[in-house]
């Protein structure tokens, strides 16, 4: 299986849900598409999947054009966020649906289909349930009937959009591990849409982080940590504090902000190269790259809140607010002290998005 | 008596007992009485009557299948007020209301006039050899009339909380057009459709003034059970008239009994 998008465009009246999308996807592996709502992450989903049309650009799968494909031949199984179970059917016939709907000549035997189903439902852990109705299920086992109900037809790609949506914070940890885990035992080539960071990260083997209609970054979550591709996706992912500031040919000026100047060799990112270039840009910095000294300085720390052997601090620097994590016992709220950061990653302040 | 967290309880039961023991039940018990001064015997003579037989039949099997003839039509119009955007919608929604606010024996003059061997449909068809008004397929017609904003008024709200969803996920798992609308649609909306079928056909047994003028009322052919009512009533035949109501009552009681019973059949299964 091997996924390619060209040049996808998509526009709803005078919003443009999706401009210029280009991605390739590998078979075998678990993609997250990740970003804001309104980014167009569940649009680029229902192009996949049939469900809605592009304007421009091409979908193939397996080197084949998919404009001219029905989403009923498409052989890509689909799980909605909320589910879209059949509620007038039990879970063993929503299951069992895609394989009884097949024309007669490739449809199995009943025998062969309820095996088939049951399997499934083993295999999804809910099994005791086939005889009950959607409305009789918790979110959870839902959920699970949904994927059971996709994977049935031996979809070829499989589409999850917001899966962990609708579901509380308890469920939906144990729920990732399990799919993970299924994904590499069924050898699924999966994508799936989540606006939840960590969720992209943990699960899926590279992440298309989306914004306003664009893929700005598709790679391993390690190299979007490490390399963000614009400030977008600096400020989007791990929790980064976005600062102004100008590069000058030694360092970085903040502006607005009482922190002492940073020199070129201490930054990231391309913009920090010697001879980068240099002008108005914004620097992020994360939590865990500041360092505070006890005295007299630029900060007051404010408040502070254990974090896992760590403390989450808030100090008053200025006129903002910082978020820094020390070691414990540092520092008590009140005490002032020198806060500058040991780090920060910079881009020259480019012109935003002209539309095309 | 333990304190309900609501109060209000006993006036508004005692309230109710009242009115509904007024206007339902004493009407419908003085109708179960009245027949009985003929005695047994004589109740059975009164119905027995090969005119009322007919007009019975004509009442109850006209409304079922006027009815049924409009499941497919109300779920037609329902599904392109619910699902379609176009300019006089609101009209077309307004439209599908006249037959409930018109006075039946408005809808019954127009009806007539219409269909009348003169008028400006029963001409052409009576051209070609179908006679609509004044006979029994008139008197479906004019049922047809009034049940369906019936069935168009059950459906629609169901139709509109039914998710599109649904039908993605069936059109992503293989299933044609034609399947998603058997196996997902209709299934959904069963329940629905069974209680616009069971109003309309209540509506059109009882259904009096949109009827008499397009049925042209010959006995044994296109008289409707109401009519044969009235006409004894006119004859002072109080008895014999109450008669052929309790036997309205006892049939129209029986088809939504069990029709009710199939809706909830249909629900479990």
């Amino acid at each position: 299986m091997s996924l390619a998008l060209r040049g996808l465009r998509r526009s709803f009246g005078p919003a443009q849900a999706l401009r210029d999308i280009a991605l390739e996807v590998k078979g075998g592996e678990f993609v997250a598409l990740l970003g804001p709502s309104g980014s167009g992450k569940t649009t680029l989903l229902r192009i996949l999947a049939g469900l809605d049309f592009p304007d421009q650009g091409e979908v193939r799968i397996d080197d084949q054009d998919m404009a001219q494909v029905p989403a009923r031949h498409r052989r890509i199984g689909f799980v909605f966020q909320h589910y879209a179970l059949f509620r007038h059917m039990t879970v063993f016939e929503n299951v069992a649906f895609g394989l009884r709907v097949r024309p007669r000549s490739s449809r199995p035997h009943e025998a062969e289909i309820a095996a088939r189903v049951r399997r499934l439902l083993e295999r999804m852990q809910i099994a005791e349930l086939e005889r009950r109705l959607p409305e009789q299920i918790s979110g959870g086992q839902r959920q699970r009937v949904a994927l059971a109900r996709a994977l049935a037809i031996e979809p070829r790609l499989l589409l999850l959009d917001e899966p962990f949506g609708a579901l509380d914070a308890e469920v939906r940890k144990g729920l990732r591990h399990w799919l993970r885990a299924l994904h590499v035992e069924l050898n699924l080539t999966s994508l799936f849409v989540t606006h939840d960071q960590d969720e992209a990260m943990e699960l899926a083997d590279r992440v298309a982080v989306m914004q306003a209609g664009r893929i700005v970054q598709f790679d391993t979550p390690a190299r979007i940590l490490d390399q963000p591709a614009n400030g977008f996706v600096a400020g989007f992912i791990g929790q980064a504090q976005r600062f102004a500031g100008r590069l000058t040919p030694q360092e970085l000026v903040f502006d607005g902000i009482p922190l002492a100047p940073l020199p070129r060799h201490r930054l990231l990112g391309e913009a920090a190269a010697p001879g980068a270039g240099q002008g108005p840009a914004e620097a992020f910095i994360r939590a865990h790259e500041w360092r505070a000294t006890p005295g007299p300085g630029n900060a007051v720390l404010t408040s502070a809140r254990p974090a896992g052997g760590r403390v989450q601090a808030v100090f008053a620097l200025g006129d903002s607010l910082v978020e820094a994590e020390l070691p414990p016992g540092l520092l008590e709220p009140g005490e002032p002290c020198q806060l500058d950061p040991l780090t920060a990653r910079v881009f020259l302040a480019e012109a935003p998005f002209a539309a095309p | 008596m333990r304190q309900r967290s609501l109060p209000g309880f006993g006036v508004s039961l005692g309230v109710t007992l009242v009115w509904l023991v007024g206007l339902v039940l004493v009407p419908l018990l003085a109708l179960l009485l009245r027949p009985w001064e003929l005695g047994p015997l004589g109740v059975w003579k009164s119905l027995a009557e090969p005119r009322v037989l007919a007009a019975l039949r004509l009442s109850f099997l006209g409304a079922l299948a006027a009815s049924a003839a409009m499941l497919p039509l109300g779920l037609l119009v329902a599904w392109v007020l619910v699902r379609y955007r176009f300019p006089g919608r609101r009209l077309l929604d307004g439209v599908v209301d006249l037959p409930f606010a018109l006075p039946t024996a408005v809808a019954g003059l127009a009806l007539t006039a219409l269909y009348a061997p003169n008028g400006w449909l029963g001409a052409p068809l009576d051209a070609l050899g179908l006679k609509v008004a004044y006979t029994p397929l008139g008197v479906g017609l004019a049922m047809a009339f009034v049940g369906l904003p019936f069935v168009v008024r059950t459906v629609e709200p169901v139709l509109r909380d039914l998710p599109l969803e649904a039908e993605e996920a069936a059109a992503t798992l293989g299933a044609s057009r034609p399947q998603v609308v058997w196996r997902v649609v209709l299934p959904a909306l069963a329940p629905a459709l069974l209680a616009g079928f069971a109003m309309a056909s209540a509506r059109a047994i009882g259904e009096y003034g949109s009827v008499i003028f397009i049925a042209g009322n010959m006995p044994m052919v296109s008289e409707i059970a109401p009519l044969l009512i009235v006409v004894r009533l006119e004859q002072f035949d109080y008895a014999g008239a109450a008669a052929v109501g309790l036997a309205m009552l006892a049939l129209s009681f029986l088809l939504l009994l069990g029709l009710n019973l199939a809706t909830r059949f249909w629900r479990r299964a």
